[in-house]
């Protein structure tokens, strides 16, 4: 391995950090909200809201992504009512079409894990909550919902870490993000070893900042499956007599 | 007509004919029932009989087929549904009934991921819209009468059974009710915490508060309600002072039902 070609790859792909950060967060933010769209249509119980989410999900997670990009991006243009569509200047743009079809992606499997979610939540929080007299939005908002991000956030911390890696396929619609970047450099140096060993550390670096992250957040969100702070304390102080 | 005093002040919670059918099992065939502010009513049956449904009906957490259920002057407007059953017309209006109905459940159901004290203030502060700081306060005072004062911090995973459902019932109380429903408080507690469960219920029964209780605690019936109620296939089958009742009935049902 060469040293010196190794550290100016890692500066060549660190540059391309922030674009693939961009897609991934624009992508999860965009794939969470119509994930609990898509979750609360399949929790509705009203029959036309069930099925569609129940074919968004089947159709979304049952065709590889590669070809979701592929689509979206040389697909859509074959069509003159797109090109003249007030989405147009979005959708002639691969940035765009790769954060709709990570964020379309991603909304399919996330809004499973949130229905899972919101299905452990014990329903007799949820009458409680009826029986104090909140509205129903209230009675999501305050209970229903909280507790369903707790039940799903381990999943969705792996979901998230899928979105991040998934972001390399970017490169295919000529988005000059990590892996992209890193395309180019072969094709100019023939030197792939160097190039996708450095291109997999930046991957594994983010997603172990974004597992502590994870982490963090869940830590912070569970006092109550812990013991007290107090008693744990008088455990220790117990066990050093 | 020469009415008594208590007939002409409108009653704390008025059932009339409530019906109520789970597929073709029809639960509830019919029971009407009027509490006086303060009175204490146990409501004793069978499982099955119905008790626990009729509790739920008056708060909607179950809908009615037919009947109504009205609280202090506010009777709960309802329109009708598919199949010939009903449902409650406005749906602002049963949220409202609702906050001034304190309902304690048999497995106690406080939000787990909310402390003692979270759990107590949440519905007073985000419901009744009242201040913050007053609610807390409130809350503190509640949690000593229950004897818990010192768990306002915890979560409710680090309390006994026994320790949640005074929590539990602070909660309720947090909201000022004019009636509190018991359902079954006590049925899920170990026998070494039904007592101080029941302490803090004959203590608000003490106090004057209107009280529908759901139990099998049968002496807690006996020496504590100022009513009982017993129910059998979805009707009521004998209603007196607690006297009448398990001294005089003429129920053999309920007879055998408490001989047990």
């Amino acid at each position: 391995m060469d040293w010196e070609f190794t550290q100016e790859t890692f500066v060549s792909l660190v540059s391309a950090l922030p674009l693939t950060l961009s897609l991934a967060a624009t992508a999860i933010a965009l794939g969470a909200i119509l994930a609990l769209a898509l979750a609360l249509a399949r929790t509705s119980g009203i029959l036309v809201l069930d099925w569609f989410a129940r074919a968004y999900v089947f159709v979304f997670r049952g065709t590889p992504l590669l070809v979701q990009i592929f689509l979206i991006y040389y697909g859509l243009s074959q069509f003159p009512a797109v090109r003249h569509s007030i989405f147009w200047p979005v959708l002639r743009d691969a940035y765009w079409c790769a954060v709709m079809a990570l964020s379309l992606n991603t909304a399919a499997y996330a809004s499973e894990i949130i229905r899972g979610g919101l299905l452990s939540v014990p329903h007799g929080q949820v009458e409680a909550a009826r029986a104090s007299g909140m509205p129903r939005l209230m009675v999501f908002r305050r209970i229903v919902l909280p507790l369903a991000i707790r039940q799903a956030l381990p999943g969705y911390g792996n979901e998230m870490i899928s979105m991040i890696k998934a972001t390399s396929l970017a490169s295919i619609i000529t988005i000059m993000e990590v892996t992209g970047v890193a395309a180019r450099i072969i094709s100019e140096t023939y030197r792939a070893i160097e190039v996708f060993v450095v291109a997999g550390f930046i991957y594994l670096a983010i997603n172990f900042l974004l597992t502590r992250l994870v982490q963090l957040v869940e830590f912070k969100l569970s006092p109550h499956l812990r013991q007290p702070e107090n008693a744990a304390q008088m455990a220790i102080a117990g066990d050093a007599r | 007509m020469n009415l008594p005093l208590s007939a002409v002040e409108p009653p704390a919670l008025s059932v009339k004919d409530l019906h109520k059918s789970f597929g073709p099992i029809e639960v509830l065939k019919g029971i009407s029932l009027d509490a006086r502010e303060g009175e204490v009513v146990s409501i004793l049956g069978s499982s099955g009989s119905g008790k626990s449904t009729f509790l739920r009906c008056i708060n909607m957490l179950e809908t009615p087929d037919s009947g109504s259920v009205t609280v202090g002057s506010e009777t709960i407007k309802m329109a009708p549904a598919r199949h010939g059953k009903s449902k409650p017309a406005d749906i602002a209006q049963v949220d409202r009934v609702r906050s001034r109905l304190g309902m304690v459940f048999q497995s106690f159901n406080l939000w787990t991921h909310k402390t003692i004290l979270e759990n107590i203030i949440e519905a007073p502060v985000h419901v009744q819209k009242r201040p913050r700081r007053e609610c807390i306060e409130e809350a503190e005072a509640l949690l000593a009468k229950v004897g818990i004062a010192d768990k306002l911090n915890q979560y409710p995973s680090h309390l006994s059974g026994g320790q949640q459902q005074r929590a539990a019932i602070a909660r309720a109380l947090a909201m000022r009710p004019d009636v509190m429903l018991f359902d079954e408080p006590t049925s899920a507690l170990d026998p070494e915490l039904v007592g101080e469960v029941l302490r803090v219920m004959r203590s608000l029964a003490e106090e004057g508060r209107t009280m529908l209780i759901v139990t099998h605690e049968m002496g807690f019936a006996r020496d504590v309600s100022s009513r009982v109620i017993f129910l059998h296939k979805g009707l009521v089958e004998e209603d007196g002072s607690p006297k009448d009742v398990f001294e005089n009935s003429r129920s053999d049902r309920f007879r055998q039902f408490i001989k047990g």
